[in-house]
């Protein structure tokens, strides 16, 4: 079988990353996939550290780094530069944890895709406050430990659907992406960056020290994500849904087992995560299906 | 050629002759007419800028951050409330070694709510390193935002230019637009050495250990004593091609004076017609206008008060549990010298309340006759 995933190596070694660091790969493929001809803005997070102290950077493209709810805002700044300088072969990438997105910086990314800033929006999605040390974001799922959600006082309540929300805007291009499927990545954010106007993809980084697990397991959980239909991974291209489906949908508690956030929840607690999963799931690929007639409607009329 | 037009629209056409090439703004009262404005001009296709119209003040100024470190001259202007939702990102332009230019209506801090005219807030943004210009009338508006870019991007550090709510955003004078082409003479277009380019990658403002962060904080703070000189020399030039010339301070009928009186911003105006009449009475009263607040000209302001009987400061503006702003600098100022004057603190027209000429005749009347000590009065409260 042939490899799709570009061979040119932009991000260099030298970051500061802990072992097994999920966004790390997500960023390596993410500059594998648009070239070097990107300018990345990034706000506070983990990327913050992981580039490496000044003087050094282990980027390879300009970078800037922001203050942690403007990731929407500075690019669409840097995109304003480019577009009076007539510079049109540049893409703009933000590049923002979950925090980062779905709650201080969520303000500034609807901001910018309801403006209609021609920038690609990537969440590398651990979910959690990971740099300042694992403690709960919008993005933490039900029944995850985490520093603010201690295990007798877990979070209770659902990961925010940031997809949907992105969807909402009727942005052009939405689509979730996973650390295990490089080339599934690579060829969504090529396609990203294809398409003129606010593109947003959110991609699963699970992070061994927020979600204590040993760190050869990165891949195998982002995989496992996937597989049990925790993190599906979709793209909604212009309001249609296309959903990749898994060969067999494995039972979450494979997925939760391996790791030491949920280690404390009883068989009720998994049982409720994975009824909740099924539910979600069965959702989603209604959408898929009602957005597939939908949209042959509107193209049967056109 | 000459023009009838307000405050904000002054602001308006001095980004449109600076040339600004990117413009981020969100709406806030007083400020909303220069954002208005430079929307039309940019749709009419009068100034080649793009134009981002954000979702908050936030944004407005991360926006132009994003612009000016990817090479682009970028403009705001905001007023009270928004620039304090700006503050973070004030310390991040500063910070990111960026010259942006905004306009800043001096409005009143809520609550409770009043539109009206105050110096607070900007004066509340004394510490994030950016540097900021008090004008006096509208003229003085359109021609420090066109110095400001020139002096701002010499020393690679933002700056702001402050005008009063009502009394300058609102009301039409006079305004003297220079010749396009000569503004274009006199600022060439921004092409700063080092931006976010895709030939010649960088990373800026990547996390800096103790080691290095110090001395960054020290090129900022050289840069800001360098301004003192650019801002004179770029006044120089200024004048040569319009006959107006501004610089750190502005001086009027000091030179003998017994009591100075020391204003900033649309107050000044009033303050010289009190000393005209004063003078018509033979008191010898001069008048101290700072323009530049920051870097604070401490020199200058020095030069001329040592040589008075007394130095009033009256502020539209309170640091509360201390005293009047300008009150503390001028007074900072002084201290050096072994034989120096005593220096009066009036508080006056916060939240827009008019500042009489007889008041100010009051204020500069009372001053031979105070208590040396006197910490600082509330000029016409109802207290």
């Amino acid at each position: 079988m042939k490899l799709t995933i570009p061979e040119i190596e932009i991000m260099s070694s030298g970051h500061v990353a802990c072992q097994g660091c999920g966004a790390t790969l997500a960023f390596r493929y993410a500059l594998k996939a648009l070239g070097r001809e990107t300018i990345v803005v990034i706000p506070a997070c983990c990327w913050s550290i992981i580039d490496g102290p000044f003087p050094y950077s282990a980027a390879g493209v300009p970078l800037f780094h922001t203050a942690f709810e403007t990731a929407g805002s500075t690019a669409s700044g840097v995109r304003a530069a480019l577009d009076i300088k007539g510079i049109d072969n540049v893409s703009v990438l933000a590049w923002a944890g979950d925090g980062g997105t779905m709650d201080i910086g969520i303000q500034a990314l609807s901001g910018a895709v309801e403006r209609g800033e021609d920038i690609i929006y990537v969440c590398y999605d651990n979910e959690a406050y990971m740099n300042t040390g694992i403690q709960r974001s919008s993005s933490t799922p039900y029944g995850a430990w985490t520093t603010t959600t201690p295990a007798k006082n877990f979070k209770t309540g659902p990961k925010k659907n940031m997809v949907e929300i992105m969807v909402a805007h009727k942005i052009p291009y939405t689509a979730t992406a996973n650390i295990a499927f490089p080339e599934d990545f690579i060829a969504k954010l090529k396609k990203a960056k294809s398409i003129k106007g606010p593109k947003f993809i959110q991609i699963i980084s699970p992070c061994p020290a927020g979600w204590k697990f040993s760190s050869q397991l990165t891949i195998k959980l982002a995989k496992l994500s996937f597989e049990a239909c925790v993190f599906p991974l979709y793209e909604v291209e212009n309001s249609r849904y296309t959903v990749k489906k898994p060969n067999k949908k494995t039972d979450v508690r494979e997925y939760l087992n391996l790791q030491g956030r949920f280690k404390h929840l009883n068989s009720d607690a998994m049982g409720l995560i994975q009824k909740n999963i099924d539910e979600e799931w069965g959702l989603l690929l209604k959408k898929e299906r009602t957005s597939d007639e939908k949209c042959a409607e509107t193209d049967a009329k056109a | 050629m000459k023009k009838v037009i307000t405050g904000n629209h002054a602001v308006s056409f001095g980004a449109k002759l600076a040339r600004v090439e990117v413009i981020a703004a969100y709406p806030i009262t007083p400020q909303t007419e220069v954002v208005e404005k430079l929307s039309e001009i940019v749709s009419d296709g009068e100034l080649a800028a793009k134009f981002i119209k954000v979702e908050s003040e936030h944004s407005a100024m991360a926006a132009c951050i994003g612009a000016s470190v990817t090479g682009a001259r970028a403009f705001t202007a905001t007023s009270s409330q928004g620039l304090a939702l700006m503050h973070e990102m004030l310390h991040w332009a500063t910070g990111a070694r960026v010259p942006i230019v905004m306009a800043n209506i001096n409005r009143t801090l809520g609550p409770p709510w009043n539109i009206w005219s105050e110096q607070t807030d900007s004066l509340s943004q004394r510490d994030t390193g950016w540097l900021q210009f008090y004008c006096e009338n509208n003229q003085e508006i359109l021609d420090t935002v066109i110095q400001a870019f020139k002096i701002c991007e010499k020393v690679s550090l933002p700056g702001m230019i402050c005008l009063d709510a009502f009394y300058h955003s609102h009301t039409s004078e006079v305004v003297d637009l220079p010749e396009q082409k000569s503004i274009d003479k006199f600022l060439p277009k921004y092409d700063p050495k080092y931006k976010l380019d895709i030939n010649e990658p960088h990373t800026f403002g990547g996390l800096t250990s103790p080691e290095w962060y110090y001395e960054l904080r020290y090129k900022i703070q050289s840069s800001m004593e360098d301004a003192l000189g650019v801002i004179s020399e770029t006044g120089k030039e200024y004048a040569a091609i319009t006959g107006r010339r501004y610089g750190l301070i502005d001086e009027y009928k000091t030179e003998d004076a017994d009591e100075i009186l020391i204003t900033a911003g649309a107050m000044s105006q009033t303050a010289k017609e009190a000393v005209d009449l004063m003078r018509e009475k033979n008191k010898k009263v001069g008048l101290l206008r700072i323009r530049t607040f920051r870097p604070f000209p401490k020199n200058e302001v020095r030069k001329i008060i040592k040589r008075a009987k007394s130095a009033g400061v009256i502020d539209r503006d309170i640091s509360f549990g201390s005293e009047g702003i300008f009150f503390q600098e001028v007074k900072s100022a002084l201290y050096r010298e072994s034989a120096r004057p005593p220096i009066y603190g009036f508080i006056a027209g916060l939240g827009g309340r008019d500042v009489t000429i007889d008041e100010i005749i009051k204020i500069a009347e009372s001053m031979p006759k105070m208590a040396r000590n006197n910490e600082f009065t509330w000029v016409g409260a109802k207290i």
